[in-house]
């Protein structure tokens, strides 16, 4: 589904990745962690499409497509999904105009015609069910005066409502309590599926627990340093990242 | 006397009998000091603080039509002209060229509720008429003193004490010429103690030429009165507007104008308030939309002549090609006006790097017990928002078009009638797809 070679990129001149390659297939979930600054949210912000990244080499192929030089909004409606580390507050803008204007963005990209009032409802609800969060919460603008929590969960459901074949949850774990981090982790594992893959950027273990990946990858000082199976999480949250860096020192 | 200037000197001349005779005396001198004032001040020039960004003499100068009759209109305006909104029933009063035309009142008017032309009412009303009219304008400003001198028409709302306008009234003013034309009109709105009004002031070309327009309203609200205020500006991009916009209120008086322009070649507004009695309250908004080489200017001047009163001041621009938008505030709290709130906030969006924004936020405070904020801020649509809406699938146009909406709705949410505030919504986002922002029935295609 997904193949990363050898991606370099840089931001402001400086480079911070520095040859990725990475494989992930339908039906997986792979664990991306490492330590502050050792580049997951750019490598995020790359296959999303962020602007001001520079990519310097290598190349992404997203189902057979290479998305490199997609607009943002293409990559999306080819199934790729980014869940914000960061959620944007866009004050002014209902939940519900913003998430109804990018499905049929979708549908329109691929020639269906837009979701009738009806149907879109229903779904929300469905959806909105799935991350227990509240059509009170659908009627507000996007995200403005959400808690961390229910910013999070927001990423969820607009993961559910636009059913992408690649989610990268960005630090999805990061300023939620542990009820929330189990309906955000919940509501991962609802959506998974056989022709789906999960890419999940973390830098705690805690978030493994509950959704438990294939692969847990090591990325550290812009490159993927070790990779192995989910055992690698706990030795990583027993060991601290201090032992890769040693690893890779000698 | 330059050249400009003379020309008005003479149209006054050639108008003395319509502007002078058989006008109750009040007027006619009020006429006359008014001409003087302007032929003693001339047209401001760069020079000028107020008018730095905005020269109108030029147009003044230029080959308007500047009859004060009725210039003849062939067509019958109710045939071309429909306007609605729906789910909402309002009186209407249709100006053509800045006078009288027709008044459709929906069922009677409630007992203490006046409206009419301004030159019935100078016949009919003229202890009223020559009690308020001039009585802000009077030396303040030269483009208020060349209306006053020239303007015989326009509307008057009158509502009595204890009286309230049961529903909205709607006034479009219509421009409709075979010729290129200067229109000035003249207008009066008085609320005595106590009484409520919601008006909407609306201006529609209906045909190509060239309008340059001069408009005068008075304003006067007595205590505890309440006014909301809409002025929908939407002429083609051939036309020039002065409009100038005087408000005097009494002690818990409430007043709520927004002011939206969507189209217009050059745009100036004043809006010169008085809070001339305690605990008063303003709020006065504008959303303006500016693409090609449309030149937008908003002057406000807020004085806090009492103690006690709040005025809140929202403009919000959104500026595209070559467009110019300007912002000037004024607040002036006089030294015994303590436990004064008042706040200022100016932004501007700029799409191009040609689209151009200045904002001149002044504030003169005398009285040492007040809250006074103001902030400007310029800048482009944020690009954080902008990512994620576009991560989400939503195109780069879509996106922009929803954060600008959003943007403009700050403003447009300040309307308290939601037949109205969906409707303005409505022209909004249609301007912002760079669609006519008429009304969806109304057949002209003048923009």
């Amino acid at each position: 589904m997904l193949q990363i070679k050898n991606l370099k990129a840089a931001i402001n001149g400086k480079e911070i990745l520095k040859g990725i390659n990475l494989n992930v297939n339908a039906g997986e979930v792979h664990a991306i962690m490492g330590p502050n600054g050792s580049g997951k949210s750019t490598l995020a912000g790359v296959l999303a499409g962020r602007e001001y990244i520079e990519v310097n080499h290598g190349s992404v192929f997203f189902n057979g497509k290479d998305i490199l030089d997609m607009a943002p909004e293409d990559r999306s409606r080819e199934g790729l999904f980014l869940g914000f580390q960061y959620p944007v507050e866009i004050p002014g803008v209902s939940m519900v105009n913003f998430i109804r204007t990018a499905l049929n963005e979708h549908r329109k990209y691929k020639n269906l015609p837009p979701l009738s009032a009806s149907d879109f409802l229903k779904t929300m609800r469905e959806k909105q069910e799935l991350v227990e969060i509240t059509a009170k919460m659908t009627n507000r603008s996007v995200n403005e005066g959400f808690s961390g929590g229910e910013k999070k969960k927001n990423e969820i459901f607009q993961m559910a409502m636009l059913e992408p074949k690649l989610s990268i949850l960005d630090e999805t774990d990061s300023g939620l309590d542990i009820d929330a981090l189990k309906i955000v982790a919940n509501g991962v594992n609802k959506l998974r599926r056989p022709d789906n893959a999960t890419i999940v950027i973390t830098h705690y273990q805690r978030l493994l627990d509950y959704i438990v990946p294939d692969f847990v990858h090591v990325l550290y000082n812009g490159q993927i340093v070790k990779s192995a199976g989910k055992e690698l999480a706990l030795e990583l949250e027993e060991k601290g990242y201090d032992w890769i860096k040693k690893e890779i020192a000698v | 006397m330059s050249e400009i200037v003379n020309i008005y000197k003479d149209l006054f001349e050639a108008n003395k009998l319509l502007l002078l005779n058989n006008v109750p005396h009040g007027l006619k001198i009020k006429r006359e000091e008014a001409i003087h004032h302007f032929l003693e001040k001339g047209f401001p020039d760069r020079k000028s603080e107020k008018y730095k960004y905005t020269q109108l003499d030029n147009y003044f100068g230029n080959g308007y039509n500047k009859s004060l009759e009725y210039p003849k209109i062939n067509v019958s305006v109710a045939d071309i002209f429909r306007c609605d909104v729906p789910q909402l029933e309002t009186h209407l009063l249709i100006l053509a060229n800045g006078k009288f035309y027709r008044f459709d009142q929906r069922g009677n008017l409630p007992k203490g509720v006046t409206i009419c032309s301004l030159k019935d009412a100078i016949k009919t009303n003229p202890q009223i008429v020559d009690q308020y009219l001039g009585k802000l304008s009077k030396d303040e400003d030269v483009y208020a003193s060349l209306n006053t001198a020239f303007a015989t028409d326009g509307f008057y709302i009158h509502i009595a004490k204890d009286a309230a306008l049961d529903k909205p009234l709607q006034i479009v003013n219509l421009l409709l010429s075979e010729e290129d034309l200067l229109v000035q009109y003249r207008n009066l709105i008085i609320l005595e103690e106590n009484a409520s009004a919601n008006i909407m002031v609306c201006d529609h070309t209906l045909s190509i030429h060239h309008f340059l327009s001069n408009i005068v309203t008075e304003i006067f609200q007595e205590k505890s009165s309440k006014l909301d205020l809409i002025f929908m500006q939407n002429e083609h991009n051939n036309s020039i507007k002065m409009q100038s916009t005087y408000v005097n209120q009494e002690s818990h008086s409430d007043s709520n104008i927004n002011i939206f322009t969507l189209h217009g070649g050059l745009v100036r507004n004043n809006i010169n308030v008085l809070m001339n009695g305690e605990y008063a309250n303003n709020s006065c908004n504008g959303f303006f939309m500016a693409d090609g080489s449309q030149h937008i200017d908003n002057f406000t001047f807020m004085h806090h002549a009492k103690a006690n009163c709040e005025s809140s001041q929202l403009f919000k621009g959104i500026l595209d090609n070559e467009a110019k938008g300007i912002f000037n505030g004024r607040i002036l709290v006089d030294i015994d006006s303590q436990k004064t709130n008042a706040y200022q906030k100016s932004n501007g969006i700029l799409l191009s790097d040609t689209a151009r924004m200045n904002a001149r936020p002044q504030l003169e405070i005398y009285a040492d017990d007040v809250k006074c904020t103001h902030g400007s801020a310029i800048g482009q649509l944020n690009d954080d928002a902008m990512f994620y809406m576009r991560s989400r699938g939503i195109s780069k146009p879509e996106s922009r078009l929803l954060l600008l909406h959003a943007y403009a709705y700050e403003i447009v949410e300040k309307i308290n009638i939601e037949p109205l505030r969906e409707r303005i919504d409505e022209m909004v986002g249609k301007r912002l797809r760079s669609e006519l922002a008429r009304c969806h029935n109304c057949p002209m295609h003048c923009c």
